[in-house]
């Protein structure tokens, strides 16, 4: 009995996943209420799923998916909990020390980049979606997204939520000052590549004196590197067996290289992102141009302020493609629900989950079909002269190469770019900063 | 409760006295007056010790035995004896940061005590309005140490900042205050000094107020000056205060934090070289932001022998003031 009232539910939820994957919206989340409700009968009484995220303001913006789900599901109640703005320092080590004692952890959890390395080196914590038929989803979303997903042991262990993608984005008024076309699709064309990006740098910084051309090292190093990637085999600071290889991956040097190239020609601020000084370029139109994830339009807006409404325009990234932040969400293995999780799983990271929390917070879906869907292909932002930003970033992640991070990922990658805003503002020599940069790597890889 | 006490006394003494052996109480409420005589004033006192057991040396212990692994969060835990201390005494990162401890710490706390002393003199003169005199140099201490960090932050802000603003008057190029150490120093000194200044200054008043006047009077009829009775008399008689205050401010300056970490907008590193990064930082570093948990507790423990060492060379230091004199 109760194995066939498993293989009942494995077979709806099997039912679930293939309508949630073929079907429109509308389709979908309406036939989901009689399967889910019928294999949740089965069950003994109505079960809560407790789903923990993090992040300031709306964080994860799933409280309407929430509410919807709730609604069908009289037996799969969620309790959604923000713990904490904070995911370094307060949201990581609390999880982690949840997931080593065994108790704490909700049934699914949240999770930035910055930590899918950790977990990624951590199967024994983390149920195997694969198990409850997640698997067929790898073809919603872009090749990176998945990746990242699939841990140290080849298992499904984590499904995307949001992604950053990677726009550039110019002040209108400083590109008219300095005679350049103010035009987004006009700017996009301005950059195809790189190079032609330093050169439009040269162009504006000549023409206006005061003005920087970029606001610091760290964008531009990133979006350089996530394209090199692709390029050398689908590793940055680790290879597939977590040997640190900064020195050997010549992709991380090329990216060091142009920045540097930028620096010295002093197209940066010289700025270090998330300070005051940052903060008060922007309001004064300090520097023109700035590497911008789909999150990093609400904090232009926010810090620029009303004065600046319609100054700022969003273009395509020199190179096309591009990836800061984003997350993830997976199902400890402490969990007394996983089955029942899984399915809560499933649906937030489905399109009409991805949707509802782009209508409610703007987090810009890593679910294809999501990005296409109209709601997000052409929403506009009034801010950014309405700006369809919507295909820029989904462009940007669909040619994303997938990255293996290492466990000590983040760790080194704060560490190296430690040493390229050092090197950007003085503090370091440019002549012995790839040495310490190679140092400074090492060093954090432990 | 004193009175329970009592009652339970006066019975116990008067059972040797034997004639009223058969009133005698029965054997479990002997127990229990002698419960109340021997181990009330223990259970009094315990709960700080109980608290301090929790949350103190059981941390204290725990740590020792955490820096004695491979030990990271949600990790491995292996046992790998006095390696992290060996580690550690050649990480010049560490040592990178104890130095920038020791400096902040100097260039923030001699001046601050020379000032708070200066200071409690003169507010231990008869002023009009006194006591809001007084009270006005503790405001500081009330604000959040958060609040006076980013504000000075933005005081010493590179291209906006009021500091530069001011020293640009003379012609100074915008210094970036942040990235070399004796600019970030002085601007992360400044803002403990801001805060703490006031404090030691109210606390030196105090003790001056209870040094006799008639010392004064005999040394003002002898000829000394204002002057040489500070130094004379002044000076020496607050030499407990000032070992006081003194291994205060150690304790506080060895265990800088929050300063130096707005400072560095947040982060643990202290600078792009690590220019501020203090050992606090350096531990919260390892321990929270690489999770190297055995790393952090064993540079945990080596903060704590520092403080022990610095604390006893400053208070000989502090037992010669006075002396020579």
């Amino acid at each position: 009995m109760m194995h066939n009232s498993r293989r009942g539910r494995m077979l709806a939820l099997a039912a679930v996943a293939t309508l949630a994957l073929g079907v429109t919206a509308a389709c979908g989340s309406d036939d989901e209420k009689p399967a889910g409700g019928g294999s949740s009968a089965a069950a003994a009484g109505p079960v809560t799923i407790t789903l923990q995220t993090f992040g300031g303001g709306e964080n994860f913006a799933y409280d309407d998916a929430v509410k919807a789900w709730n609604a069908s599901h009289p037996n799969i109640q969620v309790k959604y909990v923000n713990l904490t703005d904070r995911f370094e320092d307060t949201y990581l080590p609390q999880m982690l020390q949840w997931l080593e004692s065994g108790a704490g952890a909700g049934d699914i959890i949240g999770m930035d980049e910055g930590g899918m390395g950790l977990m990624g080196a951590r199967p024994q914590y983390f149920a195997d979606l694969g198990q409850y038929g997640l698997d067929s989803r790898k073809a919603d979303f872009p090749e990176y997204k998945w990746n990242t997903g699939i841990n140290k042991d080849g298992k499904l262990f984590a499904i995307g939520t949001d992604i950053g993608g990677m726009a550039m984005c110019y002040r209108t008024d400083l590109f008219k000052k300095a005679g350049l076309p103010t035009d987004r699709d006009e700017v996009s064309k301005l950059w195809p590549d790189w190079n032609s990006y330093l050169e439009v740098g040269k162009k504006l910084t000549s023409a206006l004196k005061g003005v920087a051309f970029v606001d610091g090292a760290n964008t531009v190093y990133n979006s350089v590197l996530s394209q090199e990637t692709g390029k050398n085999g689908n590793v940055q600071y680790f290879d597939k067996d977590n040997n640190l290889i900064l020195d050997k991956n010549p992709g991380i040097k090329a990216s060091f290289d142009y920045v540097q190239t930028l620096s010295k020609a002093g197209l940066t601020a010289k700025l270090r992102s998330w300070t005051e000084e940052w903060n008060t370029a922007m309001q004064k139109g300090q520097f023109a141009t700035m590497g911008c994830p789909s999150w990093m339009l609400g904090t232009i807006s926010g810090t620029s302020g009303d004065a600046n409404s319609g100054n700022w325009d969003v273009a395509a990234v020199p190179g096309g493609s591009g990836n800061w932040g984003g997350s993830w969400l997976m199902v400890p293995a402490q969990s007394k629900h996983p089955k029942e999780a899984a399915e809560v799983l499933n649906y937030l990271t489905s399109k009409e989950g991805q949707i509802a929390a782009f209508k409610e917070g703007g987090n810009f879906p890593s679910n294809i079909q999501a990005q296409q869907d109209p709601t997000v292909a052409e929403a506009k932002n009034a801010y950014f002269n309405d700006a369809p930003s919507g295909p820029i970033f989904a462009d940007s992640v669909s040619k994303l190469s997938p990255v293996f991070f290492g466990e000590k990922h983040a760790q080194v990658k704060a560490a190296v770019e430690e040493v390229l805003v050092g090197a950007d503002q003085g503090s370091i020599k440019w002549d012995e900063a790839w040495q310490r940069f190679i140092d400074e790597g090492v060093k954090a890889a432990g | 409760m004193s009175l329970h006490v009592d009652a339970g006394r006066v019975p116990s003494r008067a059972a040797p006295s034997g004639g009223r052996r058969r009133e005698q109480r029965p054997a479990p409420r002997r127990f229990l007056s002698w419960l109340d005589l021997r181990a009330t004033p223990y259970i009094f006192v315990s709960p700080y010790f109980i608290l301090f057991a929790i949350f103190g040396l059981f941390p204290l212990l725990f740590t020792a035995w955490v820096s004695l692994h491979k030990w990271q969060l949600a990790g491995e835990k292996t046992f790998i004896g006095l390696e992290n201390y060996t580690k550690l005494l050649v990480d010049e990162k560490f040592w990178n940061a104890v130095g920038n401890t020791v400096g902040i710490f100097l260039i923030a706390t001699v001046p601050q005590l020379l000032i708070a002393l200066l200071l409690a003199n003169a507010l231990n003169k008869k002023l009009r309005g006194r006591l809001v005199i007084r009270l006005s140099v503790l405001i500081p201490l009330i604000t959040s140490v958060v609040a006076v960090a980013v504000v000075f932050t933005q005081l010493y802000g590179r291209d906006y900042g009021v500091v530069n603003w001011i020293l640009g008057l003379f012609g100074t190029d915008n210094i970036h205050w942040q990235n070399e150490k004796w600019s970030s120093w002085i601007a992360i000194a400044t803002m403990v000094d801001w805060r703490w200044t006031g404090y030691n200054a109210i606390i030196y008043l105090a003790a001056m107020q209870t040094i006799p006047k008639d010392l004064y009077e005999a040394a003002s009829i002898d000829g000394a000056s204002p002057r040489r009775q500070f130094w004379g008399i002044t000076v020496p008689m607050l030499k407990p205060t000032i070992i006081f205050t003194v291994i205060v401010s150690t304790i506080g300056g060895f265990t800088l934090f929050a300063e130096p970490v707005m400072f560095g907008s947040g982060l643990m590193t202290g600078g792009t070289t690590g220019q501020f990064q203090t050992v606090a930082m350096f531990i919260v570093k390892e321990g929270f932001r690489d999770f190297e948990y055995g790393y952090a507790a064993a540079a945990a423990w080596v903060l704590f022998l520092l403080i022990l060492i610095t604390v006893l060379i400053n208070s000989v230091l502090v037992r010669g003031i006075g002396r020579s004199k």
